[in-house]
């Protein structure tokens, strides 16, 4: 027999008027506009965009009012959206070395092409918080420096003119790029498709596997060779233009790990690198990528798997913050049948593991008797 | 000869698409009303509003790989002397694709060309490089000098 349970439309739709109350909070705080979250809480707007893996800055900022400042719920609404919308094409491949640098700094080289430009950086900050801030005062225009317009190699360019480090990653002529929003998941997997799903990883779960990998789990010796935030073009070819059409610019974070390798039976000793691309300026996330990016390069250059960073199906299964909250959450959805399947089951265990108790305490106090 | 030109007139236009991309709507209604440019055409397509995928490369100039999406959209106009014109720019800004639209097809007008390089696009160019321009100044001032402390006698 079945029996179908209703109910908790009017429950449902009462909390969702109390969501919609509580989201707006108290009325005689003004209502945050789209504009003020774009500008003044670009950072999370950005993470929003990174993980729901969708540049559009309007759309982020109104899912973060949405979900209330929940950053992997407005991630899920975003990744919502993005599956209501026909696609147009891939861009073109961006050229991160004609980027517009706002900010751009080298760990491994002082004097390097274009100079260690700290841009507006978090970094040499002391971390007091601001009372001034609190109380809304003018904030002074930034400085300007005239500068000659000089051109930013990327530091993996400088390195390889010594041959000291490995190449740009190259894939076979006719490889077409995987994409992780056509093809489902198959391990192993190619670098190219791991790189998409590191993009979009969530910042904490790879952050934390980045440090797991520098405190010895996998441990790769790890530079930075380069950070740079900026804006790159994108294009778009379209097949009624006999040129590649121009669709605007948009701002990433590039990372460039560089890696100590002392060489094994397929490479000679070298640096080797993980690679960091995200949207947005989110240089953490784009570090944290290319750690793990490194790292799951270990059977490429012959190292032992010892580490959860160097297995792919475990880092690349777990990254994705939507299917992890959607598998974690929907335990609090009803499972009444479940559980009282479980419960009778654990009660009948439970009445064979007494009577089994009972008999044996019964047969101890035969023998005691006897 | 006459691919060379071609070749350059292509480049030309790209430079107008890619200058309406980057400027914002507000920008573009704003100068296209004070120039008084038509805005009559027949919609081919859109104006819509879709995904495209965005590609990097791996470790910077590798083999492509799928970074994520970003929205765009997208119109196509024709002109009642013919042109047709096209624009995709990131966002979903729906006026905007169309007058760029709009504005790709009468600047390939030569009667009307100058019109739109003048009132419009110039305007905008401008607009874009002093702002380019003071990006690049004011991160050049967060630019780090190393400067070399000499201690001892040599």
């Amino acid at each position: 027999m079945y029996v179908a349970v209703k109910g908790g439309e009017a429950a449902i739709a009462n909390a969702h008027a109390l969501l919609a109350d509580r989201r707006r909070g108290d009325r005689s705080v003004p209502a945050l506009r789209l504009d003020q979250i774009v500008e003044q809480l670009a950072l999370g707007v950005d993470r929003v965009m990174s993980e729901g893996s969708l540049y559009d800055r309007e759309l982020a900022a109104l899912a973060i009012v949405q979900a209330r400042g929940d950053m992997i719920e407005a991630i899920f609404l975003v990744r919502a959206y993005r599956t209501t919308l026909p696609r147009f094409g891939y861009t073109r491949a961006i050229d991160t070395g004609a980027m517009l640098v706002e900010r751009r700094v080298s760990a491994t080289y002082k004097d390097l092409p274009g100079g260690q430009l700290l841009g507006p950086t978090f970094d040499y900050t002391h971390r007091l918080l601001d009372p001034e801030l609190a109380a809304g005062g003018d904030v002074a225009e930034p400085l300007q420096r005239a500068s000659e317009t000089e051109a930013m190699p990327r530091v993996s360019a400088i390195l390889a003119r010594e041959g000291l480090i490995e190449p740009d990653g190259d894939m076979p002529q006719d490889h077409v790029p995987g994409d992780i929003t056509r093809e489902p998941l198959e391990f192993p997997m190619a670098r190219d498709i791991r790189l998409q799903a590191l993009s979009r990883g969530d910042e904490g779960f790879l952050l934390a596997l980045g440090y797991s990998t520098q405190r010895g789990y996998a441990r790769n010796h790890p530079f930075v060779g380069e950070v740079r935030i900026g804006e790159v073009e994108l294009e778009l070819d379209m097949p009624e233009l006999p040129f590649a059409v121009p669709l605007g610019t948009a701002r990433v974070t590039e990372c460039q790990m560089v890696n100590q390798f002392k060489g094994s039976a397929k490479a000679p000793p070298q640096f080797t690198r993980g690679y960091g691309l995200v949207f947005g300026q989110s240089e953490r996330k784009a570090m944290a990528m290319a750690l793990c990016d490194r790292a799951l390069r270990a059977t490429e250059f012959g190292e032992d798997v010892v580490a959860a960073a160097q297995d792919e199906e475990f880092v690349i299964s777990h990254s994705d913050n939507v299917q992890a909250t959607g598998f974690v959450e929907h335990l609090k959805l009803p499972h009444y049948v479940d559980f009282q399947a479980e419960l009778d089951l654990v009660r009948r265990m439970r009445a064979e593991h007494d009577a089994r108790e009972n008999g044996g305490k019964m047969e101890e106090k035969r023998e005691a008797a006897e | 000869m006459r691919g060379q030109e071609a070749r350059d007139q292509q480049l030309e236009r790209k430079a107008v698409m890619a200058t309406l991309a980057q400027s914002t709507g507000d920008d573009i209604v704003r100068l296209w009303n004070e120039a008084g440019l038509p805005s009559e055409a027949e919609l081919l397509r859109g104006p819509e509003t879709g995904l495209v995928t965005v590609r990097g490369r791996i470790g910077g100039g590798g083999a492509p790989f799928n970074v994520g999406e970003a929205t765009v959209t997208r119109a196509t106009v024709r002109l009642a002397s013919g042109e047709v014109g096209h624009c995709y720019a990131l966002g979903r800004d729906k006026q905007k694709a169309k007058l760029a639209a709009i504005a790709d097809a009468l600047w390939q007008d030569p009667t009307r060309r100058n019109e739109v390089e003048t009132k419009l696009i110039a305007p905008l160019q401008a607009a874009l490089a002093s702002a380019r321009e003071r990006r690049r100044a004011e991160t050049a001032a967060t630019k780090v000098d190393f400067f070399t402390m000499v201690r001892g006698e040599d």
